[in-house]
């Protein structure tokens, strides 16, 4: 690890200005995927600029058709919360599905979605649930804001505060843990709304994408038969020492199918 | 005052009082004064040609020390870091035994070949410096696999190793061999790969050293399973140090299965600059750093071939290995495919003729060397494998088939083909035990019940015998070992009876202190908590050859037995005189001395008494004071064994293997405690699960690099992959260790992989399935029923 500057700011805007003011700084929520980064000195930012103090980042409301979740807290409240237990029992699955019990008690759902990395259940839930991430400038739709490997629609100093979730008919999540990392090899989230169904993927390739041909089969009949004969095309699937994209394809497939039960379930 | 306990009980061990509140001694725990740090910079080519190191930017960073490469070894004229073995090709030409510097001259010849050691005063500042070096590599395309190595046109490692080949070694009878082939009614054949492995002991390798210039002396602090091996390669044939000037040091060790087991350049490095810079000088690996410079383990490829008659009897087994040594030759290295791979190629079977060539190649990866197991785990593997194949080819039952060959419990000692003799076993008795266990004979009913679920369960079996108790000198002199395999054990009762052993096998984790004592406590009748085991320092412990071969109980503990007695006989000399008996009336038992047929007893702690406070005492003819040593060197090696039952449920949606059930019956001789016992064969069992089921180290073929350098993408086997195992022993008796004992480090990691692949192979045999490589992972089995004979029912 290289030495650097540490900010602990207890308003949002101030937490935005050192971003701004300070180049090469960084944010950092629960730190489970900024530390390992620092420490294997992959990364060397001049500041750190710490989410901790902010309290209006933590817990989760909700009204009659949303849950918001602040983007400061971790996943084990996600996983543990009666509210989400109850109303989108599939994100509370997903939430106990990340890691291990101590990078759930750390890992927060702000520095997930903003991280963006290609394999992390979030992304999953966040895209498929059709969520609305609200930062410190503005709110974004979740369509819009998962670029591609690692990259998002955040720009410089902007933060995410929250995520506002739709409060969907019925949802479900399916993981295929990746065998060593126990990162999604392929995750599918299925969300069910009056209006149509949203089936969304990660781990299988360079970012988290929505399945049209899944979306309309479902729509039409929810239910794992009408998605089982769905093949996914392999091109710009990811390809590794742990599945080659025939078998992440394949898995996608498997994986909607079980989400789809679970969500019925 | 305690208890004793002794041979047999089950005490909670003593070590783990400290480990479990955090109070055990590590050396990344340890601080000198004045100590620096270092770090070494490490080659990121798999192959390339070191044409050149500019320091200066390195040298002028903040807290710099000093930065050291291979020109200053060789001006410093050190050797090169020996092999341990010698072994010779089948025309008895030596092995090619290209020098191995300690950091890297004129080449790099794997990812993590060690080029420079920055030394600063924090490791912030040697890391920054490190990032400074500027080397200069031309990259050389790089060769890792064996079947690739051995190419006419494959890149060359060394001017001097033609085809990458240092031995081509060879052990049986390559005639009868062939004549038995033409006889054959059936011949079965198997190409398989055992898979490369890294051991991954919980804590990292780490080193400090230190230089006292008022005595002369080095000490290194060092992450070991045998000191006194390290202190002797390193001292004698690496830095011209005397013996009596250098002092190594293994304190807590947080476990090694192997890979601490080695002389490793970083010990000699460190220990150098240390008196270079004038300072204690302290290294701790990270993680990562491990993967690509602790010796991996295992990697082969073979052919092998096993001719049977119309009834299904072994006529003759036919092996031909491909075996992987990395970059250079490591301390182990060359005898582990051959002398502890071929021997053990009889099995438990009478089979009356092997022959075995083995192809010892190098290639552009990290040094591979023993891994828990070493050797015999490969050789169980290709055999258990090869005879459920025969099997399942001739339509004989695969346990059926394993009793036909068995050799019988009547027929030890049984004389293999391949040089060793059993002394003892009963491969049928572990057997019968195991499938009673494992409920074998309702196995079709579980079968059903996974079929329901539209899973394929599978039944695995492997009844395997391994060599332990490494081992006898004389033997392994023949066979090539440049060192004794003895081992050494002090009992020092002070003089209030309270015992310190000093012994020299290495406990990082095994539970020696526990299970030493317990010998100690049951010998001498002393109460367990007044006995302590002191190992790992070459200033404390006379001598010692460390601990791996499942040879500390074995080799160690029966020294330790061995000087234990000594000292019973010296104290019934002391009763004698005191109790005014003759010696030969003297008994002792339960801790007191007294003569036979009268109630005249001394206790042990009067003698001991009597033998420091030498007022009433023969001193004409006894020398004062109560410590004994002895040195124990086998005559053989000892010979474990059992039968393991994997059970496991595929899933052929996903291709995803689930252990659902694991039984063990082994022969480890006699048990000392069961407990301890148990906590190793499961932690061995799950390290050959591990292999069967997760476990690859992985290389770009090409450029070198490794695919699988993190825990990230190196599966370990965790809680949640396994079943309760169910866990027993059936022995008999060692035949020529003093307790009977067999030891029990390795089995678990020796009959494992081949009983789980077996169950995966079992599961989907009604597919056509013949045979699965390691690991089975999910994408692997998944592609396999891509191919298979019949359509997968998905739903
Ligand atoms: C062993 C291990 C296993 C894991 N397994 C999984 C898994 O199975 N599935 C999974 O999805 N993840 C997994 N993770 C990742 C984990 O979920 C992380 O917690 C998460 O990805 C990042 O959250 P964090 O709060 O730790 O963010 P940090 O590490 O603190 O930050 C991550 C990035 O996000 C930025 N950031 C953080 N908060 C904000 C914000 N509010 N606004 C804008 N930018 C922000 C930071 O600047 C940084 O670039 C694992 C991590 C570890 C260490």
């Amino acid at each position: 690890m290289k030495p650097f500057a540490y900010h602990q700011p207890d308003q949002i805007p101030d937490a935005a200005k050192l971003l701004t003011s300070i180049e090469d700084s960084k944010l950092v929520a629960g730190g489970m995927t900024l530390i390992p980064t620092l420490k294997q000195r992959l990364a060397s930012p001049t500041a750190l600029v710490d989410l901790s103090k902010l309290g209006s980042l933590k817990g989760i409301t909700d009204d009659a058709a949303t849950i918001t979740i602040g983007a400061m807290t971790p996943h084990a409240v996600v996983a543990a919360s009666k509210l989400i237990q109850t109303k989108i029992p599939g994100l509370a699955a997903l939430a106990s599905m990340i890691g291990d019990p101590a990078v759930r008690s750390r890992g927060t759902i702000g520095g997930s979605v903003a991280n963006n990395d290609p394999a992390a259940d979030y992304p999953a839930g966040v895209l498929g649930l059709g969520a609305t991430i609200i930062t410190s400038k503005r709110e974004i739709a979740a369509d819009k804001f998962f670029l591609g490997l690692f990259e998002t629609a955040l720009e410089l100093g902007e933060i995410i505060t929250a995520i506002r979730f739709p409060v969907p008919v019925k949802a479900g999540y399916a993981k295929f843990k990746a065998p060593a990392s126990r990162y999604a090899l392929v995750g599918v989230f299925v969300a069910k709304f009056p209006d149509g169904v949203r089936v969304a993927v990660t781990g299988a390739g360079p970012g988290v994408f929505r399945v049209p041909p899944m979306e309309a089969a479902l729509s039409g009949h929810f239910d794992p038969s009408a998605i089982a004969a769905i093949k996914i095309d392999t091109d710009g699937l990811a390809s590794d020492i742990h599945a080659e994209a025939d078998y992440r394809a394949h898995l996608v497939t498997v994986m909607a199918k079980r989400a789809v039960e679970a969500a019925l379930s | 005052m305690g208890n004793v306990i002794g041979i047999g009980a089950a005490p909670k061990r003593k070590e783990d009082q400290r480990f479990l509140t955090g109070r055990g001694n590590y050396v990344s725990d340890i601080k000198r004064p004045g100590m620096a740090a270092g770090v070494f910079v490490r080659s990121p080519h798999g192959h390339a040609v070191l044409r050149g190191i500019d320091k200066s930017d390195a040298l002028a960073s903040p807290g710099v020390i000093a930065v050291l490469t291979g020109d200053d070894v060789a001006d410093d004229g050190l050797g090169s870091l020996p092999c341990g073995w010698g072994i010779t090709d089948a025309k008895g030409m030596p092995m090619k035994e290209p020098p191995f510097p300690m950091l890297a001259q004129d080449k790099v010849r794997f990812v993590g070949d060690m080029v420079a050691f920055v030394i600063a005063e924090t490791p912030e500042q040697a890391n920054a410096a490190a990032d400074l070096l500027k080397i200069d590599y031309k990259v050389l395309p790089s060769v890792v696999g064996v079947l690739e190595a051995v190419r006419p046109d494959a890149p060359q490692l060394f001017e001097d190793v033609p085809n990458n080949i240092c031995c081509d070694w060879e052990l049986g009878d390559k005639a009868a061999v062939e004549t038995a082939f033409k006889k054959a009614a059936h011949v079965a054949r198997l190409s398989l790969v055992n898979n490369r492995l890294i051991g991954n002991p919980m804590e990292p390798r780490a080193a400090i050293a230190e230089y006292e210039p008022g005595t002369d002396r080095y000490t290194l602090w060092t992450t070991s399973q045998f000191p006194h091996v390290v202190r002797f390669l390193m001292g004698a044939l690496v830095l011209n140090i005397p013996q009596h000037k250098l002092r190594v040091v293994a304190p807590d060790v947080g476990g090694g299965f192997g890979v601490k087991q080695f002389h490793y350049g970083e010990e000699a490095v460190i220990t150098w600059a240390a008196k270079r810079v004038r300072r204690p000088v302290k290294w701790v690996a990270s993680r990562s750093e491990g993967y690509v410079s602790d010796r991996h383990g295992r990697d082969h490829v073979t052919e092998a071939e096993l001719a049977l008659d119309e009834t299904g009897k072994f006529l003759a087994f036919r092996v031909n290995t491909l075996a992987n040594m990395g970059g250079y030759l490591s301390t182990f290295g060359p005898n582990i495919p051959t002398n502890l791979y071929g021997p053990l190629l009889g099995g438990v079977y009478t089979t009356p003729a092997i022959y075995c060539n083995v192809k010892v190649v190098f290639t552009n990866t990290v040094p591979v060397d023993a891994y828990r197991g070493a050797g015999r785990p490969e050789a169980t593997f290709v055999l258990e494998r090869i005879v459920d194949v025969a099997a399942s080819e001739m339509g004989i039952d695969r346990v059926e088939i394993r009793r036909r060959n068995m050799i019988p419990k009547e027929a030890y000692p049984y004389q293999t083909p391949v040089l060793v003799q059993y002394d003892s076993g009963d491969p049928m008795g572990c057997l019968d035990g195991a499938l009673v266990a494992a409920d074998v004979k309702n196995f079709g009913a579980r079968k059903a019940a996974s079929a329901r679920k539209g899973k394929f369960r599978g039944l695995g079996y492997s009844t395997y015998v391994e060599a332990c108790g490494l081992a006898p000198s004389r033997f392994a002199g023949r066979l090539g070992a440049r060192g004794g395999l003895y081992e050494s054990a002090t009992v020092r009762v002070h003089p209030t009876g309270q015992v310190t052993v000093m012994i020299g096998t290495h406990n990082h984790g095994q539970g020696h202190e526990t299970t030493f004592a317990q010998i100690v406590s049951d010998k001498l009748g002393v109460a367990f908590e007044n006995v302590d085991i002191v190992f790992g320092d070459t200033d404390r412990v006379q001598f010692g050859m460390g601990t791996y071969g499942s040879r500390s109980l074995v080799v160690g503990g029966a020294a330790l037995s061995k000087a234990t007695d000594k000292v019973i006989v010296k104290g019934k000399k002391i009763a004698a005189h005191l109790l005014e008996a003759s010696e030969a009336d003297i008994q002792f038992e339960a801790g007191k001395f007294s003569v036979a047929g009268t109630d005249r007893i001394k206790t042990f702690e009067e003698i001991a008494g009597a033998a420091y406070v030498p007022h009433n005492y023969p001193l004409e003819v006894l020398e004062p004071g109560l410590e004994e040593q002895a040195y124990y060197d086998p005559v053989n090696f000892t010979y474990p064994g059992g039968c393991h039952i994997a059970e496991v449920e595929v899933d052929p949606e996903t291709g995803t293997v689930t252990l659902v059930n694991y039984t063990a019956v082994d022969d480890v001789g006699t048990v000392i405690n069961p407990m301890i016992v148990e906590g190793q064969l499961h932690g061995g069992i799950v390290q050959g699960v591990g292999q069967a089921l997760f476990e690859n180290a992985v290389y770009d073929e090409g450029s070198g690099q490794l695919l699988s350098g993190s825990l990230m993408d190196y599966c370990m086997p965790r809680a949640d992959h396994l079943p309760m195992m169910k866990v027993a022993t059936h022995s008999t008796l060692c035949t020529h260790t003093p307790m009977g004992v067999k030891g029990c480090g390795e089995v678990g990691t020796i009959g494992s992989p081949a009983a789980v692949i077996n169950a995966v192979v079992d599961a989907l045999s009604h597919l056509g399935v013949t045979h699965v490589d390691m690991p089975a992972t999910p994408n692997r089995i998944w592609r396999l029923l891509q191919n298979a004979s019949l359509p997968v029912a998905a739903e």
